[in-house]
């Protein structure tokens, strides 16, 4: 199957590595960065690719944009993987809508297009007849969009609670350890490259809400906004608390929750007891489901990462694939 | 709660096992044989016991049907207990009165609080830690304690627990 891709960072090279690497059946026809492009209907090099882009900055040829690469029209599934735009989720919106329009397949990582325009996208999708799959917007490589829509088909889900952000997790787990204040943490958590140079999205739980609005309108459609979610952050708490927490034999973490009974929608920090199963450490990220026939089920994995991604981008193209394509 | 059975064996192995059934813990049993008892007669139990919010009555009921006279139902306690973690400047936005507010409301009472006192002006964090007879009513007073604290500009972190 052939796939074209937009954005080739640190997900889109771990895309194309995975898919240079392993036998899967995939060939990349074309990709887009910022600033170049590169389109070959009968499959690119991607050795070449990755080498040029380490080398130089740019994956193709300047003037090749992302505009023509949607337009040539040589792929199969799109593989959207530019950065996010919570605002207005443009431009992805536009590619996204575009490559739908067309009548292809899109495999996005992107949570803007996802959280603000879930109900327009899938009804374009319905009506051309394709799929738009977004497992790696919500909790990376952990398969939980397939688990609620496929592994749980049938079950009520009453709650779901889950940490959804593998920095702020990160910093909850420096503080508690090492009794570090929450800058120091963040700092930290900075230097290693696991909080952004403007961390505001993270610490004040805006991308953690953000996943819970993918999950709201796409599982129970409860067409749902950020303004529909109560947020509390992270950076308003003191290592003074985590050692009260410690006292209780328990910790905080920030925990992402939906009823979806009661359109609940809430990030905050919470108290849990040391041995919950969502107190997990460091980046990682994890979700509990409670349903009415599979009882309580919990998915612990990384949240992001290059290959962590890139690992939930393929199983939605090899879900097309084995599903949708070759059945047809 | 004291209690009249008939003094025949099992009988306090049956009253006993409702309160298991219902999430209770038993803390004493106090029971006194008279020597003189004839069989048949009835004998007294005082048991003293935890029970978890609102399973008083449903175990009046079943002891009863099951023939046991329930004679006196002592002090109920407040025994539900349940912790949040306060953040920010709680002196200063008069810790009394966030206090007596939760006091006076006749939901819960302040059982517990632990406050960690970090240099001037920075936000200080507190364990503040409510009791009351039953679930219905803690939740009530965590959602009075939150108003409070949002009047006050406080941060609540409280517990992960399901909605009732
Ligand atoms: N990283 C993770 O672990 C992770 C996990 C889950 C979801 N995501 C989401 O996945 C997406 C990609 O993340 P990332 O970490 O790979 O970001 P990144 O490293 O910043 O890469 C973004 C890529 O998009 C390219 N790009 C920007 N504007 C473009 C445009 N208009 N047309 C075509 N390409 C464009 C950039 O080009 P240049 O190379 O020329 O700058 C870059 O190659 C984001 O939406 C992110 O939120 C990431």
């Amino acid at each position: 199957m052939r796939i074209a891709m937009l954005g080739f960072g640190s997900v889109g090279r771990g895309i194309a590595e995975a898919v240079s690497e392993k036998d899967l059946g995939l060939s990349i026809t074309a990709v887009a960065d910022s600033r170049s492009g590169i389109i070959d209907a009968d499959g690119i090099d991607i050795r070449d690719v990755l080498e040029r882009k380490r080398t130089t900055g740019l994956c193709g040829t300047p003037g090749i944009t992302a505009e023509d690469v949607i337009e040539s029209g040589v792929y199969d599934v799109l593989v959207e993987v530019t950065p996010t735009n919570a605002d207005s989720a443009e431009p992805a919106l536009g590619y996204i809508t575009c490559a739908l329009t067309a009548g292809r397949h899109v495999v996005t990582s992107n949570k803007g297009p996802v959280a603000l325009r879930y109900d327009a996208l899938m009804q374009l999708a319905v009506s051309r007849n394709v799929q738009l799959r977004y497992e790696a917007t919500v909790c990376g490589a952990i398969p939980l969009i397939q688990a609620l829509e496929i592994g749980l088909a049938g079950n009520t889900i009453t709650a779901l609670n889950g940490v959804f952000n593998g920095t702020c997790n990160y910093i909850l787990t420096r503080m508690t350890d090492e009794g570090l204040s929450y800058s120091q943490a963040l700092l930290e958590a900075r230097e290693l490259g696991y909080a952004e140079a403007d961390p505001t999205y993270d610490v004040k739980g805006i991308d953690a809400a953000i996943k819970l609005v993918i999950l709201a309108n796409s599982i129970w459609g409860l067409n749902v906004s950020l303004d529909d979610v109560d947020i509390t952050g992270i950076d308003g708490l003191t290592t003074d608390a985590l050692a009260l927490a410690e006292d209780l034999d328990c910790t905080i973490r920030l925990i992402g929750e939906i009823i979806p009974e009661k359109r609940i929608l809430k990030v905050s920090p919470r108290v849990l007891s040391k041995d919950h199963s969502l107190v997990v450490r460091d980046t990682l990220n994890a979700v509990t489901v409670e349903t009415d026939m599979a009882g309580e089920i919990t998915l612990i994995g990384r949240g992001a990462g290059s290959r962590e991604t890139a690992s939930a981008i393929i199983a939605d193209i090899l879900f097309i694939r084995d599903c949708y394509v070759e059945r047809t | 709660m004291k209690l009249e059975m008939k003094d025949k064996p099992g009988q306090l192995i049956a009253a006993l096992k409702p309160i298991s059934d219902l999430g209770g813990n038993i803390m004493a049993i106090i029971h006194q044989r008279d020597p003189s008892a004839a069989p048949g007669d009835t004998i007294d139990v005082q048991i003293m016991l935890d029970l978890p919010g609102s399973t008083l009555e449903p175990l009046v009921e079943t002891l009863t049907a099951q023939g046991v006279n329930v004679v006196r139902i002592g002090e109920e306690r407040l025994l539900i207990r349940r912790s949040v973690i306060l953040i920010g400047h709680i002196m200063h936005t008069d810790l009394t009165d966030t206090v007596d507010r939760i006091d006076s409301s006749g939901l819960a009472e302040v059982a517990e609080l632990g406050m960690v006192m970090p240099a001037i002006n920075e936000p200080s964090s507190a364990k503040i830690t409510l009791k009351s007879s039953s679930q219905e009513e803690i939740g009530r007073a965590i959602d009075l304690l939150r108003r409070v604290a949002r009047e006050k500009d406080l941060l609540v972190i409280e517990p992960l627990e399901e909605y009732p």
